[in-house]
Protein backbone atom coordinates (compact mmCIF):
# COMPACT_ATOMS: atom_id res chain seq x y z
CA UNK A 1 0.00 0.00 0.00
CA UNK A 2 1.25 3.44 -0.86
CA UNK A 3 1.87 5.89 1.92
CA UNK A 4 -1.44 7.62 2.62
CA UNK A 5 -1.56 10.98 0.97
CA UNK A 6 -2.41 13.98 3.07
CA UNK A 7 -3.39 15.83 -0.07
CA UNK A 8 -6.88 17.12 0.52
CA UNK A 9 -9.33 19.10 -1.49
CA UNK A 10 -11.21 22.03 -0.05
CA UNK A 11 -14.65 22.36 -1.56
CA UNK A 12 -17.79 24.16 -0.46
CA UNK A 13 -20.39 21.58 0.55
CA UNK A 14 -23.65 21.67 2.46
CA UNK A 15 -23.99 18.98 5.13
CA UNK A 16 -26.12 16.79 2.88
CA UNK A 17 -23.62 17.06 0.04
CA UNK A 18 -20.73 16.29 2.39
CA UNK A 19 -22.43 13.10 3.64
CA UNK A 20 -23.33 12.08 0.07
CA UNK A 21 -19.71 12.66 -0.96
CA UNK A 22 -18.47 10.43 1.85
CA UNK A 23 -20.94 7.75 0.73
CA UNK A 24 -19.68 8.08 -2.84
CA UNK A 25 -16.12 7.54 -1.73
CA UNK A 26 -17.10 4.54 0.41
CA UNK A 27 -18.89 3.12 -2.64
CA UNK A 28 -21.17 0.83 -0.60
CA UNK A 29 -22.59 -2.35 -2.13
CA UNK A 30 -26.18 -1.47 -1.25
CA UNK A 31 -28.07 1.69 -0.31
CA UNK A 32 -31.79 1.42 0.41
CA UNK A 33 -33.45 4.71 1.21
CA UNK A 34 -36.57 6.82 1.01
CA UNK A 35 -36.49 10.61 0.67
CA UNK A 36 -37.61 12.86 3.51
CA UNK A 37 -36.97 16.51 4.31
CA UNK A 38 -34.30 17.56 5.27
CA UNK A 39 -32.40 14.41 4.21
CA UNK A 40 -33.71 14.66 0.62
CA UNK A 41 -30.71 16.37 -1.00
CA UNK A 42 -28.39 13.77 0.49
CA UNK A 43 -30.17 10.91 -1.27
CA UNK A 44 -30.80 13.02 -4.37
CA UNK A 45 -27.07 13.74 -4.64
CA UNK A 46 -26.17 10.11 -4.03
CA UNK A 47 -28.77 8.90 -6.57
CA UNK A 48 -27.08 11.17 -9.12
CA UNK A 49 -23.73 9.45 -8.40
CA UNK A 50 -25.46 6.11 -9.03
CA UNK A 51 -27.09 7.38 -12.25
CA UNK A 52 -23.77 8.77 -13.48
CA UNK A 53 -21.98 5.49 -12.81
CA UNK A 54 -19.64 7.04 -10.25
CA UNK A 55 -20.41 4.27 -7.76
CA UNK A 56 -21.16 0.56 -8.09
CA UNK A 57 -23.91 0.71 -5.48
CA UNK A 58 -27.21 -1.11 -5.91
CA UNK A 59 -29.63 1.68 -4.96
CA UNK A 60 -32.95 0.27 -3.76
CA UNK A 61 -35.68 2.89 -3.95
CA UNK A 62 -38.15 1.46 -1.48
CA UNK A 63 -41.71 2.53 -0.67
CA UNK A 64 -41.14 3.53 2.95
CA UNK A 65 -38.47 3.83 5.61
CA UNK A 66 -39.66 0.62 7.25
CA UNK A 67 -38.81 -1.06 3.97
CA UNK A 68 -35.58 0.93 3.66
CA UNK A 69 -34.20 -0.38 6.93
CA UNK A 70 -35.61 -3.86 6.25
CA UNK A 71 -33.83 -3.92 2.87
CA UNK A 72 -30.65 -2.74 4.61
CA UNK A 73 -30.93 -5.62 7.09
CA UNK A 74 -31.44 -8.12 4.28
CA UNK A 75 -28.56 -6.71 2.25
CA UNK A 76 -26.22 -6.60 5.23
CA UNK A 77 -27.14 -10.18 6.20
CA UNK A 78 -26.41 -11.18 2.61
CA UNK A 79 -22.90 -9.80 3.08
CA UNK A 80 -23.15 -6.31 1.55
CA UNK A 81 -21.64 -3.11 2.91
CA UNK A 82 -24.86 -1.20 3.42
CA UNK A 83 -25.72 2.45 4.05
CA UNK A 84 -28.83 4.61 4.26
CA UNK A 85 -30.08 7.99 5.49
CA UNK A 86 -33.26 9.45 6.92
CA UNK A 87 -34.88 12.08 9.16
CA UNK A 88 -37.63 12.47 11.76
CA UNK A 89 -40.83 10.60 10.91
CA UNK A 90 -39.03 8.42 8.40
CA UNK A 91 -36.61 7.50 11.15
CA UNK A 92 -39.57 6.72 13.40
CA UNK A 93 -40.99 4.43 10.73
CA UNK A 94 -37.71 2.47 10.82
CA UNK A 95 -38.06 1.96 14.55
CA UNK A 96 -38.65 -1.78 14.99
CA UNK A 97 -36.08 -2.60 12.33
CA UNK A 98 -33.42 -0.43 14.02
CA UNK A 99 -33.45 -2.87 16.94
CA UNK A 100 -33.33 -5.85 14.57
CA UNK A 101 -30.31 -4.45 12.72
CA UNK A 102 -28.46 -4.05 16.03
CA UNK A 103 -29.49 -7.42 17.45
CA UNK A 104 -28.41 -9.20 14.26
CA UNK A 105 -25.06 -7.37 14.67
CA UNK A 106 -25.18 -5.88 11.18
CA UNK A 107 -22.88 -2.85 10.79
CA UNK A 108 -25.19 -0.70 8.68
CA UNK A 109 -24.15 2.96 8.59
CA UNK A 110 -26.82 5.64 8.47
CA UNK A 111 -26.91 9.42 8.38
CA UNK A 112 -29.77 10.92 10.38
CA UNK A 113 -30.46 14.53 9.49
CA UNK A 114 -32.06 15.71 12.72
CA UNK A 115 -35.61 17.00 12.43
CA UNK A 116 -38.40 17.40 14.97
CA UNK A 117 -40.81 14.51 15.24
CA UNK A 118 -44.48 15.25 14.63
CA UNK A 119 -46.68 16.48 16.05
CA UNK A 120 -47.47 19.21 15.44
CA UNK A 121 -45.87 18.57 12.09
CA UNK A 122 -42.61 20.43 11.60
CA UNK A 123 -39.65 20.00 9.26
CA UNK A 124 -36.98 21.88 11.21
CA UNK A 125 -34.25 20.75 13.52
CA UNK A 126 -34.34 19.20 16.93
CA UNK A 127 -32.98 15.93 18.26
CA UNK A 128 -36.29 14.25 19.11
CA UNK A 129 -35.83 11.71 16.31
CA UNK A 130 -32.42 10.24 17.10
CA UNK A 131 -32.59 10.76 20.87
CA UNK A 132 -35.64 8.52 21.03
CA UNK A 133 -33.56 5.68 19.58
CA UNK A 134 -30.77 5.97 22.14
CA UNK A 135 -31.56 2.48 23.45
CA UNK A 136 -31.85 0.81 20.04
CA UNK A 137 -28.31 -0.57 20.15
CA UNK A 138 -26.75 1.72 17.55
CA UNK A 139 -23.57 3.76 17.85
CA UNK A 140 -24.70 7.41 17.81
CA UNK A 141 -22.46 10.36 16.90
CA UNK A 142 -23.47 14.01 16.52
CA UNK A 143 -21.67 16.14 13.94
CA UNK A 144 -21.28 19.86 14.47
CA UNK A 145 -20.77 20.96 10.87
CA UNK A 146 -20.49 19.65 7.28
CA UNK A 147 -16.84 18.70 7.88
CA UNK A 148 -17.83 16.41 10.74
CA UNK A 149 -20.81 15.10 8.74
CA UNK A 150 -18.23 13.88 6.22
CA UNK A 151 -15.54 12.72 8.64
CA UNK A 152 -17.72 11.03 11.26
CA UNK A 153 -19.56 8.95 8.68
CA UNK A 154 -16.25 7.38 7.67
CA UNK A 155 -15.07 6.91 11.28
CA UNK A 156 -18.44 5.45 12.35
CA UNK A 157 -18.46 3.02 9.43
CA UNK A 158 -14.99 1.74 10.26
CA UNK A 159 -15.82 1.31 13.96
CA UNK A 160 -19.16 -0.37 13.21
CA UNK A 161 -17.50 -2.93 10.93
CA UNK A 162 -14.80 -3.77 13.51
CA UNK A 163 -15.41 -7.44 14.34
CA UNK A 164 -15.10 -6.74 18.08
CA UNK A 165 -17.97 -4.25 17.72
CA UNK A 166 -20.34 -5.29 14.90
CA UNK A 167 -23.07 -2.77 15.59
CA UNK A 168 -24.88 -0.39 13.26
CA UNK A 169 -23.92 3.26 13.53
CA UNK A 170 -25.79 6.50 12.93
CA UNK A 171 -24.26 9.92 12.41
CA UNK A 172 -26.46 12.93 13.09
CA UNK A 173 -26.29 16.53 12.00
CA UNK A 174 -28.78 19.35 12.39
CA UNK A 175 -31.49 19.61 9.76
CA UNK A 176 -31.25 22.77 7.63
CA UNK A 177 -28.78 24.41 10.05
CA UNK A 178 -26.08 22.01 8.81
CA UNK A 179 -27.77 19.94 6.10
CA UNK A 180 -28.45 22.99 3.95
CA UNK A 181 -25.58 25.25 5.01
CA UNK A 182 -22.55 25.37 2.79
CA UNK A 183 -19.11 25.43 4.38
CA UNK A 184 -15.65 24.65 3.17
CA UNK A 185 -15.10 20.91 3.64
CA UNK A 186 -11.74 19.21 3.36
CA UNK A 187 -12.30 15.95 1.54
CA UNK A 188 -9.78 13.15 1.24
CA UNK A 189 -8.72 11.69 -2.10
CA UNK A 190 -10.86 8.74 -3.21
CA UNK A 191 -8.06 6.23 -2.83
CA UNK A 192 -7.31 7.37 0.72
CA UNK A 193 -10.94 6.80 1.73
CA UNK A 194 -10.93 3.47 -0.10
CA UNK A 195 -7.83 2.34 1.78
CA UNK A 196 -9.17 3.69 5.07
CA UNK A 197 -12.48 1.81 4.95
CA UNK A 198 -10.81 -1.21 3.29
CA UNK A 199 -12.49 -4.16 1.61
CA UNK A 200 -15.66 -5.14 3.46
CA UNK A 201 -15.36 -8.30 5.51
CA UNK A 202 -18.78 -9.30 6.85
CA UNK A 203 -18.91 -11.42 10.01
CA UNK A 204 -21.47 -13.58 8.25
CA UNK A 205 -22.92 -13.49 4.76
CA UNK A 206 -25.90 -15.45 3.49
CA UNK A 207 -24.78 -15.09 -0.13
CA UNK A 208 -21.08 -15.78 0.43
CA UNK A 209 -20.75 -18.37 3.18
CA UNK A 210 -20.70 -21.94 1.93
CA UNK A 211 -22.47 -23.45 4.91
CA UNK A 212 -26.18 -22.61 5.15
CA UNK A 213 -27.49 -20.92 8.30
CA UNK A 214 -30.60 -19.18 9.57
CA UNK A 215 -30.87 -15.45 10.37
CA UNK A 216 -33.53 -14.05 12.66
CA UNK A 217 -35.23 -17.12 14.13
CA UNK A 218 -37.50 -17.20 17.17
CA UNK A 219 -35.55 -16.78 20.40
CA UNK A 220 -37.46 -17.35 23.64
CA UNK A 221 -36.85 -16.96 27.36
CA UNK A 222 -34.19 -19.67 27.16
CA UNK A 223 -31.70 -17.76 24.93
CA UNK A 224 -32.96 -14.20 24.16
CA UNK A 225 -31.26 -12.83 27.30
CA UNK A 226 -27.92 -14.38 26.29
CA UNK A 227 -28.13 -12.79 22.84
CA UNK A 228 -28.89 -9.39 24.40
CA UNK A 229 -25.88 -9.89 26.70
CA UNK A 230 -23.74 -10.45 23.58
CA UNK A 231 -25.12 -7.23 22.10
CA UNK A 232 -24.22 -5.32 25.27
CA UNK A 233 -20.70 -6.74 24.96
CA UNK A 234 -20.54 -5.30 21.44
CA UNK A 235 -21.45 -1.85 22.77
CA UNK A 236 -18.80 -2.23 25.47
CA UNK A 237 -16.19 -2.82 22.76
CA UNK A 238 -17.46 0.14 20.71
CA UNK A 239 -15.43 2.86 22.51
CA UNK A 240 -12.17 1.02 21.71
CA UNK A 241 -13.40 0.42 18.14
CA UNK A 242 -14.22 4.11 17.76
CA UNK A 243 -10.88 5.16 19.26
CA UNK A 244 -9.00 2.89 16.86
CA UNK A 245 -11.02 4.09 13.86
CA UNK A 246 -10.49 7.72 14.93
CA UNK A 247 -6.74 7.22 15.42
CA UNK A 248 -6.41 5.75 11.93
CA UNK A 249 -8.52 8.58 10.56
CA UNK A 250 -6.29 11.15 12.22
CA UNK A 251 -3.32 9.62 10.40
CA UNK A 252 -4.92 10.16 6.98
CA UNK A 253 -6.78 13.41 7.67
CA UNK A 254 -4.98 15.20 10.48
CA UNK A 255 -8.32 15.57 12.25
CA UNK A 256 -8.91 14.05 15.66
CA UNK A 257 -12.32 12.82 16.80
CA UNK A 258 -12.77 11.71 20.39
CA UNK A 259 -16.10 10.99 22.06
CA UNK A 260 -16.14 14.53 23.41
CA UNK A 261 -14.26 17.75 22.81
CA UNK A 262 -13.54 20.30 25.51
CA UNK A 263 -12.99 23.98 24.78
CA UNK A 264 -11.44 26.25 27.43
CA UNK A 265 -12.98 23.94 30.01
CA UNK A 266 -9.93 22.93 32.08
CA UNK A 267 -10.05 25.94 34.43
CA UNK A 268 -13.71 26.83 33.84
CA UNK A 269 -16.14 27.37 36.71
CA UNK A 270 -19.11 26.89 34.42
CA UNK A 271 -19.03 24.39 31.56
CA UNK A 272 -21.79 24.14 29.01
CA UNK A 273 -22.55 20.76 27.42
CA UNK A 274 -23.97 20.85 23.90
CA UNK A 275 -24.36 18.58 20.87
CA UNK A 276 -24.39 19.37 17.17
CA UNK A 277 -24.33 22.82 15.63
CA UNK A 278 -25.11 24.56 18.94
CA UNK A 279 -21.62 23.62 20.09
CA UNK A 280 -20.31 26.11 17.53
CA UNK A 281 -22.49 28.87 18.94
CA UNK A 282 -21.46 27.94 22.48
CA UNK A 283 -17.77 28.13 21.55
CA UNK A 284 -18.33 31.72 20.41
CA UNK A 285 -20.18 32.56 23.63
CA UNK A 286 -17.36 31.05 25.70
CA UNK A 287 -14.91 33.41 23.96
CA UNK A 288 -17.18 36.40 24.64
CA UNK A 289 -17.47 35.49 28.32
CA UNK A 290 -13.74 34.84 28.65
CA UNK A 291 -13.10 38.34 27.30
CA UNK A 292 -15.31 39.58 30.12
CA UNK A 293 -13.12 37.68 32.58
CA UNK A 294 -15.63 34.91 33.25
CA UNK A 295 -14.28 31.38 33.49
CA UNK A 296 -16.63 29.75 30.99
CA UNK A 297 -15.99 26.54 29.03
CA UNK A 298 -17.63 24.10 26.67
CA UNK A 299 -17.79 20.35 26.43
CA UNK A 300 -19.11 19.25 23.08
CA UNK A 301 -20.52 15.74 23.27
CA UNK A 302 -19.84 13.93 20.01
CA UNK A 303 -20.55 10.31 20.84
CA UNK A 304 -23.83 9.81 22.66
CA UNK A 305 -23.85 6.01 22.32
CA UNK A 306 -21.94 4.38 23.84
CA UNK A 307 -22.15 7.16 26.42
CA UNK A 308 -18.58 8.22 27.41
CA UNK A 309 -19.36 8.47 31.14
CA UNK A 310 -15.76 8.12 32.39
CA UNK A 311 -14.42 10.77 30.00
CA UNK A 312 -17.26 13.08 31.01
CA UNK A 313 -16.50 12.67 34.72
CA UNK A 314 -12.87 13.52 33.91
CA UNK A 315 -13.75 16.51 31.71
CA UNK A 316 -16.39 18.07 33.96
CA UNK A 317 -15.27 16.98 37.41
CA UNK A 318 -13.50 20.24 38.26
CA UNK A 319 -16.30 22.62 37.27
CA UNK A 320 -18.56 24.29 39.82
CA UNK A 321 -21.61 24.19 37.60
CA UNK A 322 -22.41 22.25 34.44
CA UNK A 323 -25.11 23.60 32.13
CA UNK A 324 -26.48 20.82 29.92
CA UNK A 325 -28.26 22.08 26.81
CA UNK A 326 -30.37 19.59 24.89
CA UNK A 327 -32.41 20.12 21.74
CA UNK A 328 -35.01 17.59 22.89
CA UNK A 329 -37.55 17.12 25.65
CA UNK A 330 -37.90 13.78 27.41
CA UNK A 331 -41.52 13.89 28.48
CA UNK A 332 -42.04 12.87 32.07
CA UNK A 333 -38.32 12.43 32.73
CA UNK A 334 -36.26 14.47 35.18
CA UNK A 335 -34.66 16.63 32.51
CA UNK A 336 -33.49 15.85 29.00
CA UNK A 337 -31.53 12.71 28.00
CA UNK A 338 -28.09 14.35 28.06
CA UNK A 339 -28.85 15.97 31.44
CA UNK A 340 -29.79 12.74 33.19
CA UNK A 341 -26.79 10.87 31.79
CA UNK A 342 -24.25 13.63 32.41
CA UNK A 343 -25.57 14.08 35.94
CA UNK A 344 -25.31 10.34 36.54
CA UNK A 345 -21.76 10.29 35.13
CA UNK A 346 -20.76 12.90 37.73
CA UNK A 347 -22.25 11.08 40.73
CA UNK A 348 -18.98 9.58 41.99
CA UNK A 349 -16.79 12.61 41.31
CA UNK A 350 -15.31 13.66 44.72
CA UNK A 351 -16.50 17.28 44.56
CA UNK A 352 -19.13 16.95 41.96
CA UNK A 353 -20.42 20.06 40.20
CA UNK A 354 -24.02 21.19 40.36
CA UNK A 355 -25.83 20.40 37.11
CA UNK A 356 -28.64 22.34 35.50
CA UNK A 357 -30.52 21.63 32.30
CA UNK A 358 -31.82 23.80 29.49
CA UNK A 359 -34.10 22.51 26.78
CA UNK A 360 -33.83 24.69 23.69
CA UNK A 361 -34.51 24.97 19.98
CA UNK A 362 -37.44 22.59 19.64
CA UNK A 363 -38.87 22.48 16.13
CA UNK A 364 -35.99 24.55 14.78
CA UNK A 365 -36.41 27.55 17.12
CA UNK A 366 -33.31 29.63 16.47
CA UNK A 367 -30.89 29.55 19.38
CA UNK A 368 -28.39 32.37 19.13
CA UNK A 369 -25.60 33.57 21.43
CA UNK A 370 -28.01 35.68 23.51
CA UNK A 371 -29.91 32.60 24.67
CA UNK A 372 -26.76 30.66 25.49
CA UNK A 373 -25.48 33.71 27.43
CA UNK A 374 -28.67 33.54 29.50
CA UNK A 375 -27.98 29.89 30.25
CA UNK A 376 -24.36 30.68 31.20
CA UNK A 377 -25.54 33.56 33.43
CA UNK A 378 -27.72 31.17 35.41
CA UNK A 379 -24.80 28.73 35.53
CA UNK A 380 -22.57 31.42 37.09
CA UNK A 381 -25.31 32.32 39.57
CA UNK A 382 -25.56 28.65 40.61
CA UNK A 383 -21.75 28.38 40.79
CA UNK A 384 -21.52 31.44 43.07
CA UNK A 385 -24.46 30.70 45.37
CA UNK A 386 -24.25 26.91 45.35
CA UNK A 387 -28.01 26.83 45.01
CA UNK A 388 -30.10 25.48 42.13
CA UNK A 389 -33.44 27.22 41.87
CA UNK A 390 -34.70 25.26 38.90
CA UNK A 391 -33.11 22.08 37.55
CA UNK A 392 -34.77 22.18 34.15
CA UNK A 393 -35.31 25.42 32.24
CA UNK A 394 -36.33 26.35 28.73
CA UNK A 395 -34.39 28.71 26.47
CA UNK A 396 -36.32 30.93 24.11
CA UNK A 397 -39.84 29.70 24.77
CA UNK A 398 -42.58 32.28 25.26
CA UNK B 1 -32.02 -32.27 30.26
CA UNK B 2 -29.30 -30.54 28.27
CA UNK B 3 -27.38 -27.84 30.15
CA UNK B 4 -28.07 -24.50 28.50
CA UNK B 5 -25.14 -22.55 27.13
CA UNK B 6 -23.94 -19.12 28.27
CA UNK B 7 -23.70 -15.99 26.16
CA UNK B 8 -20.06 -16.57 25.24
CA UNK B 9 -20.76 -20.04 23.87
CA UNK B 10 -23.59 -19.38 21.41
CA UNK B 11 -23.58 -18.05 17.83
CA UNK B 12 -23.75 -14.28 17.46
CA UNK B 13 -27.03 -12.47 16.91
CA UNK B 14 -29.26 -15.53 17.32
CA UNK B 15 -27.97 -17.19 14.16
CA UNK B 16 -28.75 -20.87 13.74
CA UNK B 17 -25.62 -22.37 12.26
CA UNK B 18 -26.77 -26.00 11.99
CA UNK B 19 -29.51 -27.02 9.57
CA UNK B 20 -32.52 -29.08 10.65
CA UNK B 21 -32.16 -28.60 14.39
CA UNK B 22 -35.85 -27.81 14.97
CA UNK B 23 -36.14 -31.53 15.83
CA UNK B 24 -34.11 -30.85 18.98
CA UNK B 25 -36.71 -28.39 20.21
CA UNK B 26 -39.35 -30.21 22.27
CA UNK B 27 -42.63 -28.52 21.49
CA UNK B 28 -44.75 -31.31 23.01
CA UNK B 29 -44.80 -29.43 26.30
CA UNK B 30 -46.94 -26.72 24.70
CA UNK B 31 -49.85 -29.20 24.41
CA UNK B 32 -53.12 -29.01 26.34
CA UNK B 33 -55.04 -31.74 24.45
CA UNK B 34 -53.36 -34.78 22.95
CA UNK B 35 -54.55 -36.88 20.02
CA UNK B 36 -55.39 -40.51 20.75
CA UNK B 37 -55.80 -43.06 17.93
CA UNK B 38 -58.59 -45.62 17.68
CA UNK B 39 -56.78 -48.29 15.66
CA UNK B 40 -60.00 -50.22 14.98
CA UNK B 41 -61.57 -47.21 13.22
CA UNK B 42 -58.44 -46.11 11.27
CA UNK B 43 -58.23 -47.18 7.63
CA UNK B 44 -54.70 -45.81 7.07
CA UNK B 45 -55.81 -43.22 4.53
CA UNK B 46 -52.99 -41.00 5.95
CA UNK B 47 -54.96 -37.79 5.58
CA UNK B 48 -53.77 -36.97 9.14
CA UNK B 49 -50.17 -37.37 7.96
CA UNK B 50 -50.82 -34.99 5.06
CA UNK B 51 -52.41 -32.32 7.24
CA UNK B 52 -50.20 -32.46 10.35
CA UNK B 53 -48.24 -29.16 10.38
CA UNK B 54 -45.56 -30.64 12.63
CA UNK B 55 -44.71 -34.01 11.05
CA UNK B 56 -45.96 -35.60 14.26
CA UNK B 57 -47.93 -38.47 12.65
CA UNK B 58 -45.77 -41.59 12.84
CA UNK B 59 -46.12 -43.85 9.80
CA UNK B 60 -44.47 -47.23 9.39
CA UNK B 61 -44.92 -49.40 6.29
CA UNK B 62 -47.57 -47.01 5.00
CA UNK B 63 -49.62 -47.50 8.14
CA UNK B 64 -50.57 -44.90 10.72
CA UNK B 65 -49.07 -46.20 13.98
CA UNK B 66 -49.34 -43.24 16.37
CA UNK B 67 -48.09 -39.79 17.31
CA UNK B 68 -44.75 -38.13 18.04
CA UNK B 69 -45.71 -36.70 21.41
CA UNK B 70 -42.28 -35.05 21.83
CA UNK B 71 -43.22 -32.56 19.09
CA UNK B 72 -47.06 -32.71 18.75
CA UNK B 73 -48.43 -29.35 19.98
CA UNK B 74 -51.98 -30.71 20.22
CA UNK B 75 -53.48 -28.49 17.54
CA UNK B 76 -56.17 -31.06 16.74
CA UNK B 77 -56.02 -30.69 12.96
CA UNK B 78 -55.58 -34.47 12.55
CA UNK B 79 -58.72 -35.16 14.60
CA UNK B 80 -60.71 -32.55 12.67
CA UNK B 81 -59.64 -33.91 9.27
CA UNK B 82 -59.92 -37.65 9.98
CA UNK B 83 -62.79 -38.97 7.79
CA UNK B 84 -63.24 -42.01 10.05
CA UNK B 85 -63.34 -40.07 13.36
CA UNK B 86 -60.51 -42.33 14.50
CA UNK B 87 -58.62 -39.59 16.38
CA UNK B 88 -59.91 -38.15 19.66
CA UNK B 89 -58.44 -35.11 21.44
CA UNK B 90 -58.24 -35.78 25.20
CA UNK B 91 -57.03 -33.54 28.00
CA UNK B 92 -53.30 -34.18 28.37
CA UNK B 93 -52.93 -34.58 32.16
CA UNK B 94 -49.85 -35.44 34.11
CA UNK B 95 -49.65 -39.14 34.68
Amino acid sequence: MAKPSLATTKIPLAGNEAAAYAMKQVNPDVVAAYPITPQTELMQTFAQYVADGEVDTALITVESEHSAMSACVGAAAAGARTMTATSANGFALMWEVLYIAASLRLPITMTVVNRALSGPINIHCDHSDSMGARDAGWIQMYAENPQEAYDLLLVALKAAENHDVLLPAMVMYDGFIISHTMEIVETLPDEVVRDYVGAYKPAYALLLDEKPFTVGPLDFHDYYFEHKRQEIEGTEHAPAGLAQAAAEYEKVSGRRYGPLESYRADDADVVMVALGSTAGTARYVVDVLREQGKAAGLMKLRTFRPFPHAEIAEALGNAKCVVVCDRVASFGAFGSPTFTEVRSALYEVPERPLVINYIYGLGGRDTGPDLLEQAFAEGFRVAETGKIEQHVGYLGVR
Amino acid sequence: MEKKKGWKEIPMGGLITEAGNAEEYETGSWRTFKPVLDKEACNNCLICWIFCPDTSIVVENEEMVGFDYVHCKGCGICAAECPKKAIEMVLDQEE
